[in-house]
């Protein structure tokens, strides 16, 4: 390389901007938002992106938002029932009548006695329009146990009946019913996994931190409990409830039995994450500057996992609503009134069920759906969980 | 390896024991017992000519004695009215209900438990392996995504409810008979080929619906395994040597997946033998399961005791299989454990 042969010599060039040293390690603003973001944000951004489980986390959302107002969704009361319509099969919702608009409406039942199977055959009579009404005064109930009230979101039309899933053997309404079964399911997987998570923080976080013999002595536990077969011992148990104890009390003791056999899952994950990071600096810090053993692991170790904790919680609740669902199907759970997925399924247990009334297992359809969007909620909660990978 | 044999079985007395304990407590909770519920129901009838003769049973089983020496009684642990005589020695119980002893009520259902059982995880091995390794060695392809759907499906629908409805089907387009384990017409009949073509008829839909929920979580473990160590270096270097696809999946990484694939038979045994249990009392089968289900109900302590303490000993004896298999493929195992101790 040659220099220009008549070159004048350069001007002395400077920047008049102010000279800001900084500058190479500057970021964009969208760099900064990134490294900023607390870690709960970051998960949130993990999370986000993964489509199915946003989506089964809003139907889990919308489904446990609407069991305050279980009795205004619901069209008619629990032990509504109609015995002129005994095992009536689903109707059919319509908007065209003749090929005029009528809006939302249903064919009313015909009901002819079928004389070889000695049974009511209901067809629908397509004569008899019978328009739904929205926001209407229907069945009477108690809010909240406050008010007395019988507003409903969907009524069926004056002296009209509207079954969009049929009736069971007694009269009731499926759909009402299984409205109100969400109630119970839902929650019998959440109190439930209270308990089990309470246990297993309890006793995985005692093993994990003070190690020793109470470690081997829970290892022990967690050993035999993981070897047995849970569902006898949940039928053993469910037995073992007095049987004079009011359907509520029964509840709690069904709940608390899902509970207590769901926890050493959890108490091993505690205990291996607390063996390691108990030997971490920070944690000695939190020991040398007087913090007693529960502020510590509640504190300082338990925060670095709970992310972990609360994924595979929300992966053991479908286990405990399949285990309820099993129990009150097999007539070892709850017992009516309380009305679950699994007491409603009761009724389906044999095979003329499925021949000639297959609407009476419809209750299956929430409890897979429930299942699904809760292990799909979970997957995604289990990826977002750890947002620096 | 016989070392590690002995090791093993050593260590699952106290299990064993532990678990007869808890079975024991279990079976107690329910306030009162069969005689007691009986000889109430006798006496509100104003009959006090059973009365003595259920007496003489309590007595006889020690229903009057304190709970921890009846649990040694039942045991075989300390001597009882005949003396020394409970499962240590080879007596079950006795079933208040059947007025038999528990071993002639269960007899034909624990093998029957145990082939079902055994048909089922083999189900699940013969039927998760294949679409495992299909899955990890086209991740993300159609049939992939297709087997995930299918095995989260598998996982949300309830056991029994599956039971059903396959039942119904089957029923429908095979002709085969509804519940059992057999055609109503081999029943007490001799073994023949007839015979066994129907049991084997029989077992396929409780073997599918027991297996589902198992071979979903058995597929997604392998998978998991598999593209584990399809990601390690020496599968490079052994691509890089020219190995064909084939011949590298079988020589290397597909062996050291195959380890936790045994060992799963754990956290696979105790959720197998809990759905052949709903399973069998839904289709009613000849098993151990409905058997408990009225045990439990009508409270028929030593019979509901007997089956629970059995389904959790099938369990621990799987897992001890599980292990020593484990031992036997892959050294490392075995050494530890012996260093460990």
């Amino acid at each position: 390389m040659t220099m220009p042969t008549d070159s004048r010599k350069l001007d002395h060039y400077v920047n008049p901007e102010p000279f800001d040293p900084y500058q190479a390690e500057t970021l964009t603003p969208e760099q900064e938002r990134f490294y900023l973001a607390s870690q709960w944000k970051m998960m949130w951004w993990k999370f986000r992106r993964h489509k199915l489980a946003l989506v089964s986390g809003l139907f889990l959302l919308v489904l446990y938002g609407s069991i305050p107002f279980t009795e205004i969704i619901a069209t008619y009361g629990l032990e509504t029932r109609n015995s002129d319509y005994l095992l009536a099969p689903p109707q059919r919702l319509h908007l065209f009548h003749e090929g005029r608009f009528v809006g939302p409406f249903v064919y009313g039942y015909e009901a002819k006695p079928n004389l070889e199977t000695f049974r009511w055959d209901y067809v629908e009579n397509s004569g008899d329009v019978q328009p739904l009404r929205f926001l209407c005064r229907g069945d009477a109930y108690k809010m909240w146990n406050l008010w007395n009230w019988d507003v409903h979101l969907v009524c069926p039309a004056e002296n009209g009946v509207f079954y969009p899933l049929g009736t069971d053997r007694l009269g009731h309404d499926m759909m009402s019913r299984i409205v109100y079964g969400t109630r119970i399911s839902l929650t019998v997987g959440l109190i439930g996994i209270t308990i089990s998570f309470l246990i297993g923080i309890t006793l995985g976080g005692l093993a994990g931190y003070y190690g020793g013999w109470i470690d081997s002595v829970v290892q022990r536990m967690i050993e035999i409990l993981r070897s047995l077969p849970e569902l006898p011992l949940w039928l053993a148990l469910s037995a073992a409830l007095p049987v004079n104890w009011s359907p509520i009390l029964i509840y709690l003791g069904i709940t608390v039995i899902l509970g207590l056999l769901d926890w050493p899952g959890l108490a091993r994950a505690v205990r291996s994450k607390l063996l390691a990071l108990r030997e971490e600096d920070y944690a000695t810090a939190a020991v040398l500057m007087g913090a007693r053993p529960k502020r510590v692991i509640a504190r300082h170790l338990l925060p670095n996992f709970m992310s972990h904790l609360i994924a595979s919680a929300t992966l053991s609740i479908p286990s405990m609503i399949l285990g309820e669902t099993a129990l009150s199907f097999l007539g070892l759970g709850l017992r009516p009134p309380i009305t679950s997925w699994g007491v409603l399924l009761n009724e389906a247990q044999n095979l003329s069920a499925i021949e000639f009334y297959p609407w009476i297992m419809s209750p299956m359809i929430p409890v897979i759906m429930v299942i699904l969007a809760f292990n799909f909620f979970g997957d995604g909660l289990r990826d977002a969980a750890d947002p620096y990978k | 390896m016989l070392r590690y044999i002995v090791q093993r079985l050593i260590v699952m007395v106290p299990t064993l024991l532990a678990i007869s304990l808890l079975t024991f407590i279990i079976i107690q909770l329910p306030p009162g017992d069969y005689l007691s519920n009986q000889m109430a129901e006798l006496r509100s009838r104003g009959e006090a000519a059973g009365i003595e003769k259920l007496e003489f049973l309590r007595t006889q089983f020690g229903l009057d004695k304190p709970w921890w020496e009846q649990y040694a009684v039942w045991l075989g642990a300390w001597p009882g009215p005949d003396g020394f005589s409970g499962l240590l020695q080879g007596n079950w119980g006795w079933s208040f209900e059947y007025s038999k002893p528990v071993a002639d009520v269960v007899g034909d259902g624990l093998v029957l438990t145990i082939i079902l059982n055994a048909a089922t995880v083999l189900f699940v091995y013969v039927v998760a392996f294949p679409i495992g390794i299909y899955s990890a060695t086209r991740q993300y392809s159609w049939g992939d995504y297709g087997f995930t759907l299918l095995g989260y499906i598998g996982l949300a629908i309830p056991n029994f409810l599956l039971g059903l409805v396959l039942l119904y089907y089957f029923n429908k387009w095979f002709g085969i008979s509804v519940g059992g384990l057999m055609d109503p017409d081999y029943i007490d009949q001799p073994w023949s080929m007839g015979k066994l073509w129907s049991v084997m008829a029989h077992l396929i839909v409780p073997v599918i619906v027991i297996g589902t929920s198992g071979t979903a979580g058995m597929i997604r473990r392998l998978r998991a395994n598999l593209l584990d160590e399809l990601q390690k270096q020496y599968v490079v270097t052994a691509r890089s040597k020219g190995l064909t696809e084939r011949r590298l999946l079988w020589k290397y990484p597909l062996r050291m997946s195959l380890n936790p694939f045994i060992a799963d038979i754990g956290n696979l045994l105790p959720g197998l033998i809990s759905g052949s249990v709903i399973v069998s009392v839904v289709l009613n089968l000849p098993t151990i399961g409905p058997v408990l289900l009225d045990a439990l109900s009508s409270q028929d302590q030593y019979l509901a005791g007997f089956i629970l303490l059995f389904v959790a000993v099938l369990t621990v004896f799987g897992m001890l299989v599980s292990d020593l298999l484990l031992a036997v493929l892959d050294p490392r195992i075995r050494l530890s454990g012996e260093a460990s101790t």
